[in-house]
């Protein structure tokens, strides 16, 4: 097997210009680019791909390091040559999402028919719509069925959205730590992000490109308020607990006296490097407005009616910002369909973060499903190989 | 609970369960445990299976062999399921640990055509003989548990168990009783001989 086989190659594709996507907002959209990357070989039958849907301020780099941080691909534990997601057995698709800010048509990039940053003219986009987008890039590909979607949190919202709106086209849908509908909860911590950044007087209506300067503050903010979301109290307190930023007593003033201070200030000032904030408005906006249920005439379950998909669900013990109570009402919704149907909650103390870590409850749970999903594919099974140092 | 295993590496009693499933249904096997069962159904049977398991160790090691298990909760989880969603609906050594037994075997055989239960004979002699020479609460190799530890919070005999199923309108279509090593005993299983030896009972049910 040659090397190259695993190396993942950086893309961009125009899509829509002869057929725009019809926008949830009621917009045509197109031409559109979406910007992915793919690790491993589609087989002769295109029957291997997985697509990998990502998070809320994730991107595409899913296995393959990062050209803006420098940083190892996201899930680089879970995706690669003999891991979980095993580049060797499939070809793993993953897109940056539709509004983001890493390549695809967002708020960030250059309208074509103006020539400047679309900022706030961009219209208003859903999970829905991101998936149209990617049944676009799937198309292109040449591949009808994909052999799996997976995702994480907002990218768990794209996979249902796959399974409800396109349910030939999946043979197995793993969301991850997520729900069928964003809760008021995450609503209400959403709309304190985004009010951090139009609030900010560089935001300039979302026209800061033209002021030659980005509401880093409001950004920074919104990112901080959201990271402690992601994590859970006894995941702060084993890692900060109440210790001190070097010093030893408190400063009687607002510097970071506290180490979990510093953290969070830490987290706010390097995403500013990488994200934009309108992406961030946008993105997050497509998250509150997801609703399956509501889009199912109500009943979640007539969402999935006759589905013939193999489901996996899996969400974390700590995880309270996409609980396990939110992917125990999914899988009621599938058993009431009859649905073919894994459910497992992994033990973890470390928040909704968890699904990005090293858990290995996760990790061999989602071998065996995609194990068990090939053998019923009828895919080649050949002898998994030891992973690789 | 009866441990011994076949030669298949599949405990004996899950073997005889097995025996009683057609090739090629759909099977919803609820207190699934690890999921040997399902696993040999679907080997050996090509049977379309699903689980339900109440212990996460349990779901995450059935999952991890590639089968369809959720972590669940008979007395709770069942009335999700739509009618007639599967052709056996199997409740194996789990009916005496939930917490509403009838309404576990009702809602088997909506969702089932036909169901498959398997509890521990309460009624057998070593039982009757703890409570009437000691007078303790039997403990024997197929009830392992003290009183105050014990997850089985409805015991029953065989013929409080057939009551049931005539009281419900059950057919008891099929049933026999295993001796202590997991064996089928040649009694049938309304027998008095049967609620005195056999020390499980195993039953396919049919509305």
């Amino acid at each position: 097997m040659s090397q190259d086989r695993t190396i993942s190659r950086a893309k961009t594709v125009s899509l829509g210009a002869d057929r725009p996507i019809r926008l949830a907002c009621g917009v045509d959209l197109g031409p559109f680019t979406v910007a992915f990357e793919t690790y491993g070989t589609l087989n002769a039958d295109r029957s291997n791909a997985i697509l990998i849907c990502h998070a809320l301020t994730l991107d595409q780099y899913v296995a393959s390091p990062n050209p803006v941080t420098g940083k190892p691909g996201w899930w680089h534990t879970l995706v690669g040559p003999g891991k979980a997601i095993d580049t060797d057995r499939f070809f793993v698709i993953c897109p940056n999402v539709l509004g983001g800010c890493m390549g695809s048509t967002g708020p960030g990039e250059i309208n074509p028919a103006t020539g400047t940053p679309w900022g706030l003219s961009f219209p208003v986009i859903t999970i829905g719509d991101m998936v149209q987008a990617q049944v676009r890039l799937i198309d292109h590909l040449g591949i009808d069925q994909l052999f799996c979607v997976i995702g994480g949190s907002m990218g768990g919202m794209q996979t249902l959205e796959w399974a409800h709106s396109h349910p030939d086209r999946v043979f197995a849908a793993v969301p991850i730590a997520t729900s069928y509908r964003h809760s008021a909860q995450n609503i209400a911590f959403h709309e304190v992000g985004r009010q951090a950044i139009t609030t900010d007087p560089d935001w300039h209506g979302g026209d800061y490109f033209s002021h030659g300067v980005k509401p880093h503050r409001g950004l920074a903010v919104a990112r901080m308020a959201a990271h402690i979301t992601y994590l859970s109290e006894p995941a702060l307190h084993r890692k900060f607990g109440r210790s001190l930023q070097d010093r030893d007593s408190v400063g009687y003033g607002f510097d970071a006296d506290f180490q979990v201070e510093s953290y969070l200030r830490y987290q706010g000032s390097t995403f500013v490097d990488r994200f934009d904030a309108n992406s961030y408005l946008y993105i997050t906006r497509a998250m509150d407005y997801f609703d399956l249920a509501t889009e199912a005439g109500g009943v979640l379950a007539n969402a999935f009616r006759d589905t013939t998909v193999r489901w996996c669900v899996i969400s974390f013990s700590s995880d309270w910002l996409f609980p396990t109570s939110e992917s125990r009402a999914i899988v009621h919704a599938l058993n009431a369909v009859a649905a073919n149907v894994s459910f497992v909650e992994v033990n973890s103390d470390k928040g909704h973060d968890a699904f990005l870590l090293d858990e290995p409850e996760f990790h061999d749970t989602l071998t065996g499903f995609l194990k068990g999903a090939e053998e019923r594919r009828g895919l080649p099974v050949e002898p998994r190989k030891a992973p690789k140092p | 609970m009866i441990a011994t295993t076949t030669s298949n590496g599949i405990r004996v009693d899950l073997k005889l369960i097995a025996d009683l499933v057609e090739p090629r249904t759909r099977v919803l096997d609820i207190g699934c445990g690890d999921g040997a069962l399902l696993d040999y159904l679907y080997k050996v049977k090509q049977v379309d299976g699903r689980g339900i398991e109440l212990s996460m160790a349990g779901v995450r090691a059935a999952v991890s062999q590639g089968l369809s298990v959720i972590q669940g909760d008979a007395d709770t989880d069942l009335k999700d399921y739509p009618s007639d969603a599967f052709d056996y609906a199997i409740l194996s050594q789990t009916l005496q640990a939930t917490r509403d037994p009838r309404g576990v075997l009702e809602n088997l055989l909506r969702i089932g055509r036909r169901a498959i239960v398997s509890f521990p004979n309460f009624g057998h002699w070593r039982n009757r003989l703890q409570i009437l020479g000691q007078g303790r609460m039997p403990v024997t190799e197929s009830l392992a548990y003290q009183w105050w530890e014990t997850p089985n919070i409805h015991f029953c005999t065989i013929r409080d168990f057939s009551e049931l199923c005539d009281t419900l309108g059950i057919t008891v279509e099929k049933s026999f009783t295993l001796d202590r090593h997991g064996h089928p005993l040649q009694r049938p299983v309304h027998s008095r001989r049967a609620n005195l030896f056999g020390v499980e009972a195993i039953c396919v049910l049919k509305r």
